[in-house]
């Protein structure tokens, strides 16, 4: 009997390490390839060992740019626009998900009918008004107009700090009130600690997706000195304008750092979000 | 949120405080979806290219899309076997994997987070770079099917045939978050049910039909009308792997009004196009709620 099931775990984790290599093969490909040199590249494409090793070549010319921009511009516009989007996507949701749990106001359930709509229409379809009101307030090309379209909260984080909020008990509103706590107090000083689990995974995935946002960038930006990361990488995906492909892998790789990076250290927000939201597609 | 009684009495200072809450949400939503969506309505009854003064055409616009577009037809065939390809594999492998990973074993944290990071990248145009060289000439298969002495004339993203798989296989290697969703729901299935169903015997494809499916199907249909949307609106994977092609085997919906709006400054058109894809989602969610009795069981 223990055999028996000694043989049926060996084979799970067989099987879960084969799936588990096959999902992280193709990363593990993009920094094998990153570390290969260029002529080399597309010998046995498929290996994760380089034969010839020039990661520095690589590196050293994919920072050097595109367009006579180097990646740091990019690195930097990215991280300006990735913070000041989540700060303000994040506050901006906490404020309307406190608003549409906790205060009972006219016209209530009519707004969040609204934040509920926003999650089923395809932002692409507003894409070409926005960027006609973009372009009349002046703002296309602007780093402004990469931000604004986080800035102002959005449904998927409304809807999970919602749901956060809909199992705090409201003795602890009471309380507070009888404490004599303001609104805003109650919110900032007794709601948002505990409710700091939701706001870490909705930052996460705020900064998650702005950073990695390329449509909206694509159509608002032309100008290649303000562009993010994602629009560059695209650009050096240009065969007119750049042959390098080891370039091209290193600075994916570099891209997805930060990803990454924030992955390891959050996961279990991330996990724990969304089990309780369910919607991340 | 208020509950929706008949008469409800409300504070002054609470309507003041909830607009002054949500005023800063309201700005947004009045910016970038209220007033874009009317823009948008009104454009798609107009002839506009950015720089005339738009002028009234009827519903030229919409008549011109549903007669005389063919490249509409192939973006809405492209995009419609892109979701009905990817949402059902997507969400059976999900689900086969959750169910692995709902045993008892050692380690099962690292697996979930290792099946977990794809969704996480997914969107960046860092894994679209990577597809494009996997699956492209001199790429990755190509090199591996040429190991076991294939030999490929197309690599599968030159061949009209298989573009479009190449890009459904890049989502349904994005399975993760589906994974997790269904994890969490098949633990929260009671226990008893199951150990009632050991003591009358059931197997385990019975159990599995009987039970877990039916307690699933709350979660599916969730899934199933959040994935369909977000299907719908694939574009950076068509952009970048294959720009369409080859022979606008992989043209997308997106892409396609991006094209319009972008290449041809046909901006007037593309609002009509981007109505016509919001009444399909809005057509298919109907639909699904509509079915939703027949095949979803909640508790109670």
């Amino acid at each position: 009997m223990k055999t028996k099931r000694e043989i049926h775990a060996v084979i799970f984790h067989i099987g879960a390490c084969a799936l588990g290599f096959i999902m992280i093969y193709p990363m593990l490909w993009l920094v094998a390839s990153s570390f290969k040199s260029n002529d080399t590249m597309f010998q046995d494409a498929y290996s994760l060992i380089p034969k010839v090793w020039d990661a520095g070549t690589n590196y050293r010319s994919g920072l050097e740019g595109v367009g006579n921009v180097s990646f740091a511009t990019f690195f930097v516009t990215t991280v300006l626009v990735t913070v000041v989007g989540t700060v303000g996507c994040v506050f901006i949701s906490l404020l309307a998900a406190y608003a549409f749990t906790r205060i009972k106001f006219w016209g209530s359930n009519f707004l969040f009918g609204c934040v509920m709509m926003t999650m089923m229409i395809p932002p692409q379809v507003m894409v070409v008004p926005q960027y006609i009101i973009l372009k009349k307030l002046g703002l296309i090309d602007t780093r402004v107009a990469l931000i604004i379209p986080w800035f102002f909260g959005g449904a998927f984080f409304i809807f999970l700090m919602v749901q956060f909020f809909r199992g705090i008990p409201k003795e602890l509103d009471e309380a507070a009130m009888i404490d004599g706590c303001g609104k805003a107090g109650i919110l900032f000083r007794v709601l948002v600690p505990v409710v700091k689990p939701a706001l870490v995974t909705a930052s996460i995935f705020a900064f998650y997706w702005i950073w990695q946002d390329f449509f909206q960038p694509l159509i608002f930006m032309s100008t290649t000195k303000k562009f993010t990361i994602s629009l560059a990488l695209n650009m050096y995906l240009d065969p007119n304008s750049y042959n390098n492909y080891g370039g091209l892998f290193a600075m994916s790789v570099i891209s997805l750092l930060p990803v990454i990076i924030f992955f390891i250290f959050f996961q279990k927000y991330l996990v724990n979000g969304i089990a309780m939201d369910g919607i991340k597609g | 949120m208020a509950k929706p009684s008949k008469k409800q009495h409300y504070k002054l200072k609470d309507n003041i405080a909830g607009y002054l809450f949500l005023s800063p949400w309201i700005f947004g939503f009045l910016l970038m979806w209220l007033v874009p969506a009317i823009i948008s309505i009104y454009y798609s009854f107009t002839d506009f290219n950015l720089l005339n003064t738009p002028s009234m055409i009827g519903f030229s616009n919409y008549i011109r899309i549903f007669t005389q577009d063919d490249t509409f037809i192939q973006s809405l065939k492209v995009t419609f076997s892109y979701v009905f390809l990817l949402v059902p594999l997507r969400l059976a492998f999900a689900l086969f994997v959750a169910m692995l990973l709902n045993q008892n074993h050692k380690g099962l944290g690292l697996y979930r987070t290792l099946y977990y990071v794809p969704s996480i990248i997914g969107g960046s145009i860092a894994v679209s770079i990577v597809w494009k060289q996997f699956f492209g000439n001199k790429g990755v298969v190509m090199s591996l099917l040429g190991l076991f002495g294939v030999q490929q004339k197309m690599s599968f993203l030159g061949n009209p045939k298989t573009a479009l798989i190449v890009i459904v296989i890049m989502g349904v290697w994005q399975f993760g978050s589906s994974m997790l969703i269904f994890l969490s729901a098949l633990k929260q299935i009671p226990n008893s049910l199951y150990e009632s169903a050991m003591v009358d015997g059931g197997k385990p494809w019975q159990v599995f039909t009987r039970i877990t499916l039916p307690m699933l199907t709350p979660t599916i249909f969730f899934n199933l009308i959040l994935q369909i949307i977000n299907g719908f609106r694939v574009f950076t994977e068509s952009y970048v792997i294959t720009d369409g092609g080859p022979l606008d085997s992989t043209l997308s919906y997106v892409l396609y009004l991006y094209r319009r709006a972008f290449t041809y400054f046909d901006m007037g058109y593309s609002c009509a196009l981007a109505w016509v894809l919001v009444a399909i989602i809005a057509v298919f969610t109907v639909i699904l709620f509509k079915t939703q009795n027949n095949w979803v069981h909640y508790e109670n």
